[in-house]
């Protein structure tokens, strides 16, 4: 089936068996491999996309599923190539990130948090990233990436540049 | 984990879905695939077909209409989540969506979805029983309304036809001046499904007496179940509630399964349900009397 996605605001049109996830479809159709396979069952968060701006489970929607909505994966957030975004940025100044497998589903969550909410309470930091899960971190460093972004983007005025 | 093949088609209205559906028996509807999807990526499914309802306008709504809340099945749980309606006249269900799993499940999952899944340990279904409310359903032969009651019959099982859609779902609105709400539960990690969840809603007039109650379990039985408990004509006070409790929660027909054994979901299914019942008669106490 002909399927037409919009990711990171370039359209793509592929053709795909109607069982192919989007996660498969991002990773081996379109060779965005920063969407992580982990579970492949919706437990785990490693798959997270963004949906019509909303985090999303990957491996919980068939590319045909998808078709002509808008998917953001963590490809799109840096503002150039050879760039961080902001949130992107603070993730490696506190170390929020060891092996890195969680970590695009982590920042997709948090992009996704703060533009809701600029200034998050912690308790709200730890209810948005509870179904990513990270067998590294303990989780702590994160939650600081995620208050050291809020922080800075409430001291700029860059508005959409997490 | 892949799933076996199927076809996919996105019908435009509820009425070609049910037509679809009735044409082949081993198609199933598609809604949030928060549940479908990774039960197929198991292999515990295998549709042939799968028809898409989520994006069918006529199915994505929430409105008033009398004494009840109407809610579109499409309705994602998040868009209810975060609806000022829900939010003011279904204090029950506002308390027990934050429940469901975590908010990248509930961006997709429906109301309707979740419904007609059944899972004895769900939120939505549970507070559909304990307020007394009611679903229609679509067939080829028209539209039929069910009370909570006689809709979920056992685990994963409801009275839906083989080729019927849950279109709507009716939760009534209670219109006392002093309502307390609250919904709680126990499960191994945050976002798991319960092994026992409670909930509870009461109205209290201006003196502090209980004017109506409304209290359900969860994940105990093979089906969400309202408690037949009557602590109307009174305030509430702990000790009558927990003896009334006990008596219903005795004679219920409990689960088991390798994490939590029947006389432990009794033991739960009291203390979440009396945590429950005075938290939401805190809440509504903590409203003022009219002066
Ligand atoms: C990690 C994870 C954690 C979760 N935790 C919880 C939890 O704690 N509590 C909870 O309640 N749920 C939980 N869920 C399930 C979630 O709430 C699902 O969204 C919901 O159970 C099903 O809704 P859906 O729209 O995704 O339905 P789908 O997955 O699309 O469908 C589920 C079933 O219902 C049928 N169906 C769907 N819509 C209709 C309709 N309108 N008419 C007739 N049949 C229909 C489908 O054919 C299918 O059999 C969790 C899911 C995941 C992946
Ligand atoms: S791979 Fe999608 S949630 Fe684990
Ligand atoms: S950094 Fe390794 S899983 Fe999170």
């Amino acid at each position: 089936m002909k399927v037409l996605l919009n990711v990171n605001h370039v359209e793509h049109e592929i053709d795909v068996e109607p069982r192919l996830t989007l996660l498969d479809a991002l990773r081996d159709n379109m060779r965005l491999t920063g969407v992580h396979t982990g579970c492949e069952h919706g437990v785990c968060g490693a798959c997270t996309v963004l949906i019509d701006g909303a985090p999303a489970r990957a491996c919980l929607i068939f590319a045909v599923q998808a078709d002509g909505l808008a998917i953001g994966t963590i490809e799109g957030l840096a503002p150039a190539p050879g760039e961080l975004s902001l949130i992107q940025d603070a993730f490696c100044e506190t170390h929020g990130m060891q092996c890195g497998y969680c970590t695009p589903g982590m920042i997709l969550t948090a992009h996704a948090l703060l533009r809701e909410n600029p200034s998050p309470s912690r308790e709200k930091i730890v209810a948005a990233i509870s179904g990513n899960i990270c067998r590294c971190t303990g989780y702590g460093q994160i939650i600081e990436a995620i208050e050291l972004a809020a922080r800075r983007l409430a001291g700029s005025n860059a508005g959409d540049a997490a | 984990m892949k799933s076996a093949p199927f076809t996919y088609c996105r019908p435009a209205s509820v009425t070609e879905a049910c037509a679809l559906l009735a044409a082949d028996e081993d198609a199933r509807l598609i809604a949030g695939g928060q549940t479908l999807v990774p039960m197929m990526a198991m292999r515990l499914a295998r549709p042939t077909a799968l028809i898409d309802i989520a994006r069918i306008p006529e199915l994505a709504f929430v409105r008033r209409e009398g004494d009840h809340i109407e809610i579109g099945a499409a309705t994602r749980q998040a868009f209810a989540e975060a609806n000022a309606t829900v939010a003011l006249d279904l204090p029950l269900l506002a308390r027990a969506l934050p429940w469901i799993g975590h908010s990248a499940i509930r961006n997709r999952g429906t109301i309707g979805g979740s419904i007609a899944n059944a899972d004895p340990a769900a939120e939505i279904p549970l507070v559909l029983a304990t307020l007394g409310g009611a679903v229609v359903v679509q067939t080829p032969r028209g539209r039929e309304r069910f009370a909570a009651r006689d809709f979920f019959l056992g685990p994963m099982t409801t009275a839906i036809p083989a080729d019927g859609c849950l279109v709507e779902a009716h939760f009534p609105v209670w219109t006392h001046q002093r309502i307390g709400a609250c919904f709680t539960e126990i499960s191994a990690r945050h976002g798991d499904f319960a092994y026992v969840s409670a909930a509870a809603q009461v109205a209290l007039d201006d003196n502090g007496s209980c004017v109506a109650c409304a209290l359900g379990v969860g994940g105990a039985t093979a089906q969400p179940t309202q408690l037949a408990v009557d602590l109307t004509g009174a305030r509430i006070n702990e000790t009558t509630a927990r003896e009334k409790l006990s008596v219903a929660i005795e004679t219920l027909d409990m689960m088991t399964d390798p994490h939590a054994s029947p006389a432990y979901r009794k033991r739960a299914a009291l203390a979440l349900a009396l945590r429950a019942l005075l938290a939401a008669r805190d809440e509504a106490l903590a409203k003022r009397a009219r002066t």
